[in-house]
């Protein structure tokens, strides 16, 4: 039993200060016996000779100078083991499900360490999504973080609770299982994750932490770490293939600025400390593929972006990190096409690595490639029109502003439940693509517009 | 005050330490498990060290020890292929002793102890060496030869050589002082190398890349800067020049970035050839990734650590480019320390001295005499990621007012997908006029003229554009329609070069010349015939026209390209008739 210690000096906001202890180690785990026996539980930010700084996962609400404060001797660990999967836990790891408490078969540190960049194995295995914009457009790989940026009252929880029924790799009916994070979404959100997950059966695959809107904000702190280090043991200690959702990353960064002003430190831009994209890069660097490995952890987060700004802190830093974004629209949106993804600024990095001939179909970069050349241009020339009308275009603009509707009408628009392959994504990318004049299609080479245009296909078809 | 001190305090990766005697730059082992870190501040008799790895769980008290070595890197054979972290240790060495993932207290030596180099002697007994001298030579790779170098403050006359197999600690020479030499040496990675005298840089780098060799050349030894937002363009230009540049040395650095994109080019490099030697690239590079989830302190230290290594080649006479992804992580490394530190911010909370420690590193590229009398050169391409993509914030701020090439890469082109996202109308070298020589006399007489109308045409375009914009392009005279065609062709069938196509991923000189040459005719071939009385629309149905957007794919280019040029030929000579 270690030592306690009443020797609280100042609370402030989610912090308390302690003094006289014996020596604290950095970031230990740190538990707090209020007066009413229950006990909070916090970390060490700062330690010296004179005093150490704790901040409290579940607020500070409570507490006085009288508790008694119990350095642990170790730092954060979640107790894991395969029962892990099919349970609700808290924001900190409690159950919540009225279950049993896990049986850990081990007790891991939930910083986690980064991954040995040369340990890693380049992430390829082509996620078939469904959804067009997503697996012609913005591929989504195995072992991939690629968050949805979304705004408050746009669909970004379908089209995630979308991705996670659809998502599979082709060839291998092996299922994803989920690993879902709450971080202050409100409870109706929540259960809307929790019903379809038991509508699917996801829920037995599933691993759910919950932080929601009225618990304390420091606790958002963990729950993303605890998430992900259940994510890495299912990954690599049991061989699967992870997709981890978390959301939203907004409401975690706020309490990170509050934990920032909290400790009086020098803010950054709009108020986020300077830290921010080494502590997001904690986080979102945790997905990938390690050789040897058979498992992976694949990064599906919500970000709901402040004002729809996209250069927002928030945003931005996690654009620096993440391998691409997938950027849902208001406009799309109000025009009632879902799912409302603009394809113009989401981006998939490793797109590349995941498509082709041996992976998805040999004409897929190219009409991707093709596909963004001619909506971007479809899509300027509507601003064009707004101010000279459209007789004042030539027959190429018109077609290319044609086109745009097309794309919106016909490629982004689906259903909710409607599961394209790649192949079908494709052909209806060059059904579209024929409507422009042939010698427009600038970015695909000439061997595969004989083969799949479809003005050339019905010849070759009529012709074997 | 004493050799051994203890732990007083500890936030991040920021330890203050009592009781040590220490010297600015010191390296300490901090902790039971001698944790790596560095001094950077002394006040009293404590000191603050920045500690290299992760300090969770580490406890006041704890002791400390002062090596009394500043922070080093190991120079000699088997730098090249290495992948090293921030402070050169070799990440399949920790593989190896840790494991898959990075945990801490593992010290590693950032050359091999066991490997044995064939050393071969250029130097005799009685020869006088001075500092920077090649006493012999290694074969370290199947292209570069390793030049074996006295470390710069250590001069005399050789009392013996060896010649054979040795390992890199062993000693191969020894001066009359009694002085002995290895083929490895030590050098502090935070003070420049010295060299004989700077000179002039007057020879593009070369690197496959049409707008960059084209439009915005960067001399050997000069420096570039690559500020974007994010998915602009920024990583995938610089792997392109670390693939393709036509230097023998190549260090790229992954400064507080992406772990796979690290794993990339490890998985792609030795499969990838030099256009020039027909070698695995690998064989010419050595990696640095510190990403963004390892130590930052680690990560402040990778810039030098590269930047040494660099050096260290240059030294030998090679010509070596050195490429940092990112340095804004680099000037975050800084802030961070720097705010815990508690020092007076500067703007937008970086230290005071971020402009001096930028104007530092940049000054460290060159080309020079180097002390051996041979000519080397350091080309640094640094990338730079503004915040929201706003080039006005201080690190982009600072970066331009000391690089020579500014190559803008812009959101609008990489929406649309128009790579390179280089923005042609923003970018600028003053390398140009230096280098116009150099062009004249190795690609054509006529490439200067030629590069200098497209520019002038792209410029043209854009005040067009603004026209369009209120009237749409109809009802512009058809000779600017026909301006903004050409315009449009010099865009998207010069200027874009997709990295990921097999063809197209490098573009050597003279293809450039011959693409833009044929270009170029096309346009003076319609306007020509314009003036004769063609209409615009006839011109735009040109089937060659078409054939010009795609030969840039094929294999046989110059083939290709003839046929072209000849049915261009045609081509108008019936438009004439008409
Ligand atoms: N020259 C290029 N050719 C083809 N695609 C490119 C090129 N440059 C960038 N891209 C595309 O843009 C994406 C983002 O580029 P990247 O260099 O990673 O951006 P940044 O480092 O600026 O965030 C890449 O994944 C790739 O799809
Ligand atoms: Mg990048």
């Amino acid at each position: 039993m270690t030592k306690e210690y009443k020797t609280i000096r100042e609370i402030a906001g989610p912090l308390i200060f302690v003094e006289k202890t014996e020596p604290v180690g950095y970031n230990e785990l740190v538990n707090i016996n209020l007066p009413d026996g229950t006990t909070k539980r916090g970390q060490v930010l700062d330690t010296s000779d004179d005093i150490v700084v704790v901040q409290v996962f579940e607020g500070t609400g409570g507490l006085n100078k009288e508790c008694g404060v119990r350095f642990t001797g170790e730092t954060i660990k979640l107790p894991v083991s395969k029962d892990l999967l099919g349970r609700i836990l808290s924001g900190s790891g409690e159950p919540l499900d009225g279950g049993p408490r896990i049986v850990p078969e081990d007790r891991l540190e939930i910083t986690g360490a980064a991954i040995n960049p040369y340990a890693r194995l380049p992430p390829k295995d082509f996620i078939q999504t469904g959804i067009s914009t997503i697996d012609g457009m913005n591929t989504l790989v195995r072992g991939q973080k690629l968050p949805i940026f979304s705004g408050s009252g746009l669909p970004h929880n379908e089209i995630a609770l979308q991705i996670a029924r659809q998502s599979k790799v082709r060839g291998s009916d092996e299922q994803f299982a989920v690993v879902f994070a709450a971080m202050g979404i409100t409870n109706e959100e929540a259960q809307y994750f929790m019903r379809d997950f038991e509508r699917t059966g996801a829920l037995e695959r599933a691993v759910v932490f919950l932080n929601l809107a009225d618990d304390p904000a420091v606790e958002r702190l963990i729950t993303p770490r605890l998430a992900l280090t259940a994510a890495e043991y299912l990954a690599y200690e049991h061989d699967m293939h992870v997709l981890v959702i978390l959301t939203d990353i907004t409401n975690y960064c706020e309490a990170l600025r509050q934990m920032g002003a909290a400790r009086e430190e020098v803010p950054g831009r709009r108020g986020y400390p300077g830290y921010m994209y080494t502590d997001l890069a904690s986080l979102y660097e945790r997905a990938g593929v390690v050789k040897g490995r058979k498992g992976s952890v694949t990064q599906f987060s919500i970000l709901s972006m402040p004002g729809d700004d996209i250069t927002h802190p928030i945003p931005d830093l996690s654009g620096y990190i993440t391998e691409g974004q997938i950027v849902i629209s208001r406009e799309l949106h109000r025009k009632g096409i879902y799912p409302p993804v603009n394809v113009l600024p989401s981006l998939s990095r490793l797109m590349n690595s995941g498509i082709g001939a041996t992976r998805t179909r040999e004409d897929h970069k190219a009409v991707s490639d093709q596909l963004y050349a001619a909506y971007a241009e479809g899509k300027d020339l509507r601003g064009l029109v707004a101010i000279v009308g459209k007789d004042a275009l030539s027959d190429r603009d018109k077609k290319f502003l044609e086109f745009a509707d097309m794309f919106e009408d016909r490629f982004v628009r689906q259903g909710a439940d409607e599961n394209r392959d790649i192949e079908t994504t494709l052909d209806i990318g060059w059904e579209l693509l024929a409507e422009l004049p042939e010698a427009q299609l600038t970015r695909i080479d000439n061997k595969y517009i004989q083969k799949y245009h479809p003005a050339h296909k019905a010849k070759e078809e009529k012709k074997e | 005050m004493k050799n051994k001190g203890e732990i007083y305090r500890i936030s991040g990766p920021v330890v203050i330490i009592s009781g040590l005697n220490t010297k600015m730059y010191d390296v300490v082992k901090v902790g039971k498990e001698g944790l790596m870190g560095e001094v950077i501040g002394i006040e009293g008799e404590k000191s603050t060290v920045q500690v290299y790895e992760e300090t969770s769980g580490l406890r006041p008290g704890e002791p400390v020890e002062n090596t009394g070595m500043s922070l080093s890197v190991e120079l000699g054979p088997g730098l090249l292929e290495s992948i090293y972290d921030g402070i050169q240790r070799p990440l399949p060495v920790l593989k190896d002793t840790m494991g898959d993932f990075i945990k801490r207290g593992v010290s590693a030596n950032g050359l091999s102890r066991e490997k044995e180099w064939d050393f071969v002697p250029t130097v005799k007994k009685g020869d006088k060496v001075n500092g920077g001298d090649i006493i012999g030579t290694v074969q370290e790779t199947e292209n570069i030869q390793h030049r074996i170098l006295v470390p710069p403050n250590v001069s005399g006359t050789v009392d013996e050589i060896k010649k054979g197999k040795y390992k890199v600690d062993e000693v191969i020479c020894t001066l009359s002082s009694g002085t002995e030499l290895m083929m490895m040496q030590k050098w502090p990675v935070r003070k420049p190398r010295p060299v004989s005298k700077k000179l002039m840089p007057n020879t593009p780098l070369i690197t496959g890349q049409r707008i960059l060799d084209g439009l915005f050349p960067v001399a050997k030894g000069g420096t570039a800067a690559i500020p974007g937002p994010f998915g602009s363009g920024k990583t995938v230009t610089q792997q392109q020049l670390a693939k393709w540049s036509d230097t023998e040395i190549v260090v790229y650095i992954g400064c507080g970035e992406r772990g796979n994109e690290m794993a990339d080019v490890l998985s792609e490099f030795p499969e990838l050839e030099d256009p020039k030697t027909g070698r695995p690239l690998m064989e010419r590079t050595v990696l640095i990734a510190n990403t963004s989830n390892m130590p930052v302190a680690a990560r402040e230290a990778s810039v030098y650590t590269g930047i040494t290594i660099a050096e260290y080649y240059r030294d030998m006479g090679y010509d070596v480019s050195l490429m940092a992804d990112s340095t804004s992580r680099w000037a975050e490394a800084m802030r961070e320390i720097s705010s815990r530190l508690e020092e007076m911010p500067g703007e937008e909370g970086y230290p005071a001295y971020l402009a001096a420690r930028l104007s530092e590193f940049y000054e460290r590229s060159g080309k020079v005499k180097a002390l051996c009398g041979k000519e080397g050169s350091i080309t640094v391409i640094g990338a730079v990621s503004p915040p929201g993509g706003d080039f006005s914030e201080p690190v982009t701020q600072n970066t331009l007012r000391i690089v020579k090439v500014f190559w803008a890469l812009d959101a609008k082109l990489a929406q649309r997908r128009h790579f390179p996202a280089i923005n042609w109308l923003n970018s600028y070298s003053l390398y140009s006029k230096a280098l116009e020589d150099w062009y004249k006399e190795n690609v054509s007489p006529e490439w200067v003229k030629l590069r200098n109308d497209a520019m002038e045409l792209l410029q043209k375009e854009a005040e067009l554009q603004e026209i369009v914009q209120l009237v749409g392009s109809d009802a512009l005279p058809e000779d600017q329609q026909l301006t903004l065609e050409i315009a449009r062709m010099i865009r998207e069938y010069f200027l874009q070069q997709n990295a990921y196509h097999e063809v197209d991923t490098f573009c050597a000189m003279d293809k450039q010349f011959k693409l833009l040459k044929a270009i170029t005719a096309w346009g003076d071939k319609a306007q020509t015939a314009l003036e004769g009385g063609a209409s615009v629309e006839d011109i735009m149905k040109s089937k060659t026209k078409d054939d010009l957007a795609k030969v840039k794919f094929e294999k046989d280019f110059d083939a290709a390209l003839g046929v072209i040029l000849k049915n261009m030929e045609e081509e108008f000579a019936k438009l004439r008739g008409k």
